[in-house]
């Protein structure tokens, strides 16, 4: 059932809108339920009220965010059934689990000890408030763990079978699945990648009431614990980045090509620390795809493949094929695709009018191409390829600004140490100007996985135009309005109910 | 297990959480009743508060209950998100704005105002609840939909299920759910609040929810027994029409039709404590009484060779617990995985008695610096 490409957009920028605005509150909520569970466990430890206060503040900016974080995050799981409904049938057997995984294991987890974090301070005893906290951020944490998996999948699909009476695919191993590496690097990758975030947000409001002078000692003790976790988080999120990077390479090969702009395949192929891409540049046609850039030699078979001589396809050798290396062409994949899809039809029909023979000869031929049946559904082989734009800016976005990170972080708990950071006004100034580069890289993050594991909704197996549902594009196009205001003036609230409390400020709360 | 057990066990889990989600929506009911059972700002911020305790539980039962269909019957999270578009997508609208109302309403400089995030919780619980009756009547009734060979399915009509609203029973259902949840606010609020002016106003709001509860009860109770259904041969999957299916069904299962009744009648009792006794225990009696009588109305839609999901517009493509569920192994998976409930149950059962050691009283509210 193959939809209009009008439907396809505006279901397409749908997820993506919803997605967007679930992701800009997500990160923070991973990484600033375990800041005030270890600024908890400091006043449990020492009983100095000061790190109380410290931490009730902090737990009052987190609820701030976790409350629009759960209102934007409702929608996220019932729209794989709205919008993407075939999607819904055709892979829920397996997408499901982790989903209703994910409820049970985390989200109850969440709320239950959510109430007591905020409302069982004089309820219940230190202990148990503190166990509560760490709950609260060890049930935020599992539900990214499940709906990473669940992702992880989408990217790298495992441990199932295609039931050709069914016409679906079905779960064949839940550890397969719950261990596919693709979703274990993206976990690591991407609650560390919110540690960086909430450390940056802790960091940076604390460097405000430095340069303002007041809260100081507060804010002081903020900055030892957020630049101290920021350090971590940050030294493993490029530890993590790099496994990611490896699985893409290994798994996601056009992915990989469109993050780098790279057209033509070579040995020891460079990273682009930083270039222009020319938006002429054709698949297969001779010219340079950039205005400029500059190389670092090796460096892309090196985070790719762990060697600095191994080759890396590019776009024209994943589109056209290379024999020297082993790769088929997608005019061959869609070839093979189209026959494993007229022979899916055929095995049923013969099945129907209980022809058995036939059936089972037409089912053989189905499972000879099942591996391409995806491409079956493909247009044209260009089709192959997601926005190299997209990809290439967004990735080099996420990791110029990791670095930053990192150097930021570095410099920051240096000062500190030394007890000179109240001084470094620059430093606290780029500390606060840095807190929405960090919401920028959350977001091209997001970008680089999905868009550029486009045009799959199942990498290989899928297509998104496969996967939607069958509703009218105007009907989609309401409801994505209707999202794009309420979420707008949502935000608009949240952040001025943000920036009052930290205007209010810890003493004040 | 076999797969047929398989599936009456996550139907019969699906129905248990449908239920537990429907007891906790006094939650919901109490937000509509704020202005009719707080007269004075610190009332309200004191119904408020006892609400905001439990409002995620709520929300997060809601996201089980649609984890448990995705997971289990994978076919009607496509078929009716999918096609009943509209109706679903109120329902979260609904949801999606209660989340920020209890955190933003008192909050300085939030933009929009108090009154506005009150409204924000009174159309959740209002309409919310409503179009969720709506679509659970729609699992009686059907929607417009066809399914094809491939198991892909589109609807039939252009309103994507807001047709379902033009259904007396569809109405009737969401209009009851509306009032229970009300009820049930009440009698949460006697067991959980220490506040005499509050409490002194419960009684009333508690009796005449009941009274339009119980009309539309009987009528959905009696359209459910006395109309026709929808059953399936199981070796071919054939579906048709059979007089008076539930009746016969509760009748071919007088279990269900004792445990319905043990339902009803601890409803009743609950209403009887709470009104005529003033007991602040009356709500673990209706709540018990609600979990009951809904689990075993959503059961007997997935046992007896039923139909749970009629469709309209084509009678063979109606959803049946058999043609739409995940498979055999991941069912399986996923009733390894449910053996995690009785510890969920646990730490929820713990910690609501932690809280609620303690009536809530306006002092209290009003002493915590992080209070909605």
């Amino acid at each position: 059932m193959e939809h209009t490409d009008l439907l396809i957009d505006w279901s397409r920028a749908q997820f993506a809108l919803t997605a967007l605005y679930h992701w800009l509150f997500v990160p923070l909520t991973l990484g600033l339920t375990f800041i005030v569970a270890i600024m908890e466990t400091i006043y449990v430890k020492t009983g100095d009220e000061k790190w109380k206060t410290t931490t009730k503040y902090w737990m009052g900016l987190l609820a701030i965010n976790f409350a629009i974080g759960l209102a934007t995050g409702i929608i996220m799981e019932f729209e794989f059934g709205t919008n993407w409904s075939n999607y819904s049938w055709i892979v829920g057997d397996i997408f499901g689990a982790p989903l209703a995984i994910e409820g049970l294991m985390a989200f109850f987890m969440e709320s239950t000890f959510f109430a007591v974090m905020f409302f069982g301070w004089d309820k219940v005893s230190k202990k148990m408030h503190l166990t509560s906290t760490w709950l609260v951020a060890l049930g935020s944490n599992l539900s990214a763990l499940w709906i990473l998996v669940a992702n992880g999948w989408m990217q790298h699909p495992v441990g199932m079978h295609f039931n050709p009476d069914t016409a679906r695919n079905e779960m064949q191993n839940f550890w397969e699945v719950f261990l596919n590496p693709n979703a274990v690097s993206k976990f690591l990758h991407t609650v560390s990648s919110g540690y960086v975030l909430a450390s940056l947000f802790v960091l940076g409001i604390s460097a405000w009431y430095l340069l303002k002078k007041r809260d100081t000692q507060f804010a002081r003790r903020s900055i030892i614990v957020a630049s101290s976790f920021g350090l971590i988080a940050s030294m493993y999120l490029i530890t993590t980045g790099d496994e990611s990077a490896h699985q893409v390479a290994l798994k996601q090969p056009m992915k990989l090509a469109a993050m780098e702009g790279l057209y033509d395949g070579e040995k020891r192929a460079g990273i682009i620390a930083f270039g222009i891409l020319d938006e002429s540049k054709q698949i297969g046609d001779a010219k340079e795809p950039f205005y400029f850039s500059f190389e670092i030699p090796g460096a892309l078979s090196f985070l790719g493949y762990h060697n600095l001589n191994a080759f890396v396809p590019g776009i024209d050798d994943l589109i056209n094929g290379n024999e020297k290396h082993n790769i088929m062409s997608v005019s061959q994949k869609m070839q093979k695709g189209k026959i494993a899809v007229g022979a899916l039809a055929a095995y049923k029909d013969y099945k129907k009018a209980g022809d058995l023979a036939k059936a089972s000869e037409a089912l053989k031929t189905f499972e000879a191409n099942e591996k391409y049946m995806g491409y079956g559904y493909l247009k044209k082989p260009t089709d192959a390829v997601p926005s190299v734009a997209l990809s290439f800016y967004s990735f080099h976005t996420m990791v110029g600004l990791g670095s930053w990170f990192l150097l930021l972080f570095i410099v920051s708990l240096y000062f500190s140490m030394i007890n000179e950071i109240q001084q470094k006004r620059w430093l606290l100034y780029l500390a606060l100007f840095t807190i929405p580069f960090g919401y920028v890289a959350q977001e091209a993050g997001w970008i680089v996985a999905e868009a550029g594991r486009q045009p799959w909704a199942i990498q290989d197996l899928l297509p998104v135009g496969m996967a939607a549902s069958n509703v009218a594009s105007t009907s989609v196009m309401i409801t994505f309005w209707l999202f794009a205001v309420l979420f707008t003036g949502l935000l608009i609230a949240e952040v001025k109910i943000m920036l009052k409390q930290i205007k209010v400020g810890p003493e004040g709360h | 297990m076999d797969l047929l057990t398989l599936q009456e066990y996550w139907w019969f889990l699906v129905s248990v959480i449908g239920a537990l989600f429907v007891f906790m929506t006094f939650v919901q009911g109490g937000q509509t009743l704020l202005y009719r059972l707080g007269r004075t700002e610190d009332e309200r911020d004191l119904l408020i508060n006892s609400l905001g305790r439990k409002w995620e539980l709520t929300f997060t039962m809601l996201v089980m209950f649609g984890g448990a269909l995705f997971a289990a019957f994978p076919l009607f999270y496509a078929v009716s998100f999918g096609g009943a578009y509209y109706v679903w997508m109120a329902i979260l609208f609904c949801f999606i704005i209660q989340a920020v109302a209890y955190e933003y309403r008192k909050k300085p400089d939030n933009f929009y105002g108090e009154k506005f995030y009150e409204n924000l919780l009174y159309i959740n619980g209002s309409l919310g609840i409503f179009l969720i009756g709506v679509a659970l009547g729609t699992l009686f009734t059907g929607g417009n939909f066809i399914v094809n060979s491939s198991h892909l399915s589109h609807w039939t009509m252009q309103s994507y299920g807001l047709e379902a609203l033009l259904n007396p029973f569809n109405v009737a259902f969401g209009l009851m759910l509306v009032f229970l949840s009300r009820m049930q606010a009440g009698l949460y609020f006697l067991n959980s609040l220490d506040a005499p002016t509050v409490i002194a106003r419960i009684k009333k709001v508690v009796t005449v929810n009941f009274v339009m509860f119980l009309v539309l009860f009987l009528f959905v109770l009696g359209m459910i027994l006395f109309s026709d259904g929808l059953v399936y041969d199981s070796a071919t999957g054939v579906v048709s029409v059979k007089s008076m299916k539930f009746l016969h069904s509760f009748l071919d299962m007088p279990l269900l039709l004792v445990l319905l009744l043990v339902g009803v009648v601890s409803l009743l009792w609950g209403v009887f404590l709470g009104v005529v006794k003033s007991n602040d225990k009356a709500i673990w009696f209706t709540g018990f009484g609600t979990i009951v009588t809904v689990t075993i109305i959503m059961l007997i839609l997935g046992l007896d060779n039923s139909v749970y999901y009629p469709s309209l517009a084509d009678m063979q493509s109606s959803l049946t617990i058999e043609n739409s569920s995940g498979s055999h192994y991941t069912l399986s998976v996923m009733a390894v995985v449910s053996l995690l409930v009785p510890v969920v149950a646990g730490y929820i059962f713990f910690v609501w008695r932690s809280m609620d050691k303690t009536k809530l009283t306006i002092d209290e509210v009003k002493s915590d610096a992080h209070h909605y």
